[in-house]
């Protein structure tokens, strides 16, 4: 950044080490978080809220899931659709049958469903590598839409099949239902996307980080060091279908309001795919940027022909939409295969410089 | 306990022993529809094979292709000189996309060069229903389209045309590869990118020439899926079926994927006529996937598959 670690000299092992270690560093990204939860539900309308900032939270923390998996443990899944429609039929579940269930407890435990799902379809990974695996996922996907959709005891027997989250307060105030404000549905994803990214990033720096890492980068080498492969593996999807899970109830509970299972067909699998590698694998403020890029792509491309003046047809609108969505993915790889992320780390390396670049 | 394994393991067996002529049918059903599969995932393989690129858009490419012959064909353009405009656009398409996609994305990682092919997917999707419209189209290039009774089975002509059409692509890709110059080279950049460039094989040309193939094949798997359910957007969907295929298979392997297919589309066929009511039905979605794990658990590079060897 435009300000250096100058004169900030490191006397313990805990500064040298710490997720942030210049001064300057902390105090943005206090102000950032402070200003997140402060200044949107304030200032914003209900269609900011609605319609931009709480997918992208949710999709930030499904993001951040994946990114664990795929990036940083290196094993390419399909099935984060799938993992998500358990965290959010489990916590329709849970909510449904224990009304006096608080909320927050009611995600944590849909994502330890979706955890023990995710570990249960994450054993052939032991065996099955790089694109099988990829396929293999698919199972998941394909098998966990089909059960919700033809159990009836998943969705309470409702003759439409669509579950829809039910009124539940924190704290006094409403927070999911169609009562509750847009602001404290806001302000609830990103309470839970926040600790979940600081959890994220202890995670990937400490001892599971790295075993998750060396398993990446080659995973027989990394066994005969003594990273047990099993036990990192399904760490891994374990972690991942966890924050997966809590993001799928997030996505009903805080965003759709309801929702079949159509919301967690095979796009949304892609749709988290793309924002892990367009934002960065292996990356946990890539996870953001991605989510961030994927959420407004569309919006974007949705108002600008209105905008200018432009009439066009809907269907030819949407046809066009997916070009532009289909090119501007290949353009990003082709600029920068490392993804956002990497081009804020190089952006960041130039201001640090400036203005004197040598 | 013992009623329920009954229930499972000797119902459906005896249904299929009560009624050996409705079996054969299902099989012969299956394996209709495992030679379509085979058709679209032979386009995966050939470009696995000569590029290590797990092109995902391969479904929107029968999908093109498909669009593209119909819309011609109501222009008014007669069905010989459709089909070679098509493979004529095909190939355009892989030169456009080696230039536009593959060129500038050499020598990145797999995951990356599998992403800009779901990218590629988008786009031509979007684009052919800019071009040619979104509703379903009817496409008839004149194959027969009749039932008849073969020892108390019902047959269909088309599904038998069909058969018939995708053994010889496969037999005519076949002496491609093995007696032909360029097939000799593709199998040398499939060996190994490096060797291949060092003694001369030009690279570029070759990603070409594997593009075009997989793009005819792709007009192949659109003419057949096309005729047999119209033209229209769930085409693009077949890619997903093709996926077990390629994994039972095996990525890098054509006879693999003919294998696969018919493994597939029987085990599906049969599983989802006997078992499928046991558990509600609808589960020809799911069955090819946890199918090909199976496989997977004991042969992780799939039935055909290179033997992975690793070593530090």
């Amino acid at each position: 950044m435009i300000y250096r670690e100058a004169g900030q000299f490191k006397t313990t092992y805990a500064s040298d080490q710490a997720i942030f270690p210049i001064v300057q560093d902390r105090v943005v990204v206090a102000v950032a978080i402070a200003a997140a939860f402060l200044v949107p539900p304030l200032t914003l309308g209900d269609y900011w809220l609605q319609a931009v900032l709480i997918p992208f939270l949710v999709y930030a923390l499904a993001a951040l899931g994946l990114n664990l998996l795929t990036g940083y443990a290196g094993l390419l899944s399909l099935g984060t659709g799938g993992f998500m429609a358990v965290g959010a039929y489990s916590a329709f579940k849970l909510a449904t049958a224990f009304p006096g269930l608080n909320i927050i407890v009611v995600f944590l435990l849909a994502g330890l469903f979706a955890a023990a799902v995710g570990v249960a379809f994450g054993i052939p990974s032991l065996r099955i590598k790089g694109f099988y695996l990829a396929v293999a996922t698919l199972a998941a996907q394909f098998f966990l839409i089909w059960l919700f959709n033809k159990v009836g005891w998943f969705v309470n027997y409702a003759p439409s099949g669509t579950i829809t989250a039910p009124a539940r307060t924190v704290l006094g105030v409403m927070v999911t239902g169609p009562e509750s404000t847009a602001g404290a549905r806001y302000v609830m994803a990103l309470a839970f996307v926040a600790v979940f990214a600081l959890v994220a990033k202890n995670l990937v720096r400490g001892r599971v980080g790295r075993a998750w890492m060396a398993i990446r980068d080659r995973d027989i080498a990394a066994e005969i060091i003594g990273v047990r492969p099993l036990r990192t593996k399904l760490l891994a999807f374990a972690i991942s279908s966890f924050y997966c899970g809590i993001a799928g109830a997030e996505l009903v509970f805080l965003y759709l309001g309801s929702a079949e299972t159509i919301a967690f067909d095979i796009t949304l699998s892609f749709l988290v795919l793309f924002m892990v590698i367009i934002g960065g694998l292996g990356s946990v403020l890539g996870s953001f940027l991605g989510a961030a890029f994927i959420v407004l792509v569309p919006i974007f491309l949705t108002n600008v022909p209105h905008n200018i003046g432009l009439d066009l047809d809907v269907a030819l609108a949407k046809q066009i939409e997916l070009m532009v969505f289909g090119g501007l993915i290949i353009f990003f790889l082709i600029v920068e295969p490392h993804g956002l992320a990497r081009l804020w780390q190089i952006t960041k390396e130039k201001l640090r410089m400036w203005p004197f670049p040598h | 306990m013992s009623d329920a394994l009954s229930l499972v393991l000797l119902g459906p067996l005896e249904d299929i022993g009560s009624n050996p002529a409705f079996f054969g049918e299902v099989v012969i059903g299956g394996v209709m529809a495992g030679m379509l599969y085979s058709l679209v995932a032979l386009g995966f393989v050939l470009i696995f094979k000569a590029s290590g690129v797990f092109n995902f858009a391969q479904g929107a490419m029968v999908l093109f292709a498909a669009l593209t012959l119909v819309g011609l064909m109501e222009q008014g353009v007669p069905v010989w000189a459709a089909l070679a405009l098509t493979a004529v656009v095909m190939i355009v398409l892989a030169f456009g996309i080696e230039r536009v996609v593959l060129r500038p994305l050499v020598n990145q990682e797999h995951i990356i060069l599998f992403m800009a092919t779901i990218g590629l997917n988008f786009f031509l999707e979007g684009f052919g229903e800019m071009l040619w419209g979104a509703n379903v189209k009817k496409l008839d290039v004149g194959l027969p389209d009749k039932s008849f009774m073969v020892a108390g089975m019902q047959m269909n002509q088309l599904e038998l045309s069909a058969g018939l059409i995708a053994a010889v692509l496969v037999t005519v890709l076949a002496i491609f590869f093995q007696k032909t110059r360029i097939g000799r080279a593709l199998r040398a950049v499939a060996d190994d990118h490096a060797a291949a460039l060092s003694i001369g094989i030009p690279l570029k040309t070759i990603w070409v020439v594997v593009w075009s193939v997989a793009g005819i094949v792709a007009l192949v798997a659109g003419i057949m899926w096309g005729a047999k359910s119209g033209v229209q957007f769930s085409l693009a969907l077949i890619a997903l079926k093709a996926l077990p295929v390629l994994i039972l298979g095996g990525f890098d392997s054509v006879p693999g994927a003919i294998a696969g297919g018919l493994i597939i589309g029987v085990g599906e066929k049969i599983g989802e006529v006997y078992w499928g009511p046991l558990v509600g039905g609808a589960i020809e979605n799911w069955f090819a996937y946890v199918l090909a794990l199976a496989f997977l658990l004991i042969r992780p590079q799939g039935l055909f598959g290179e033997k992975i060897i690793e070593r530090v």
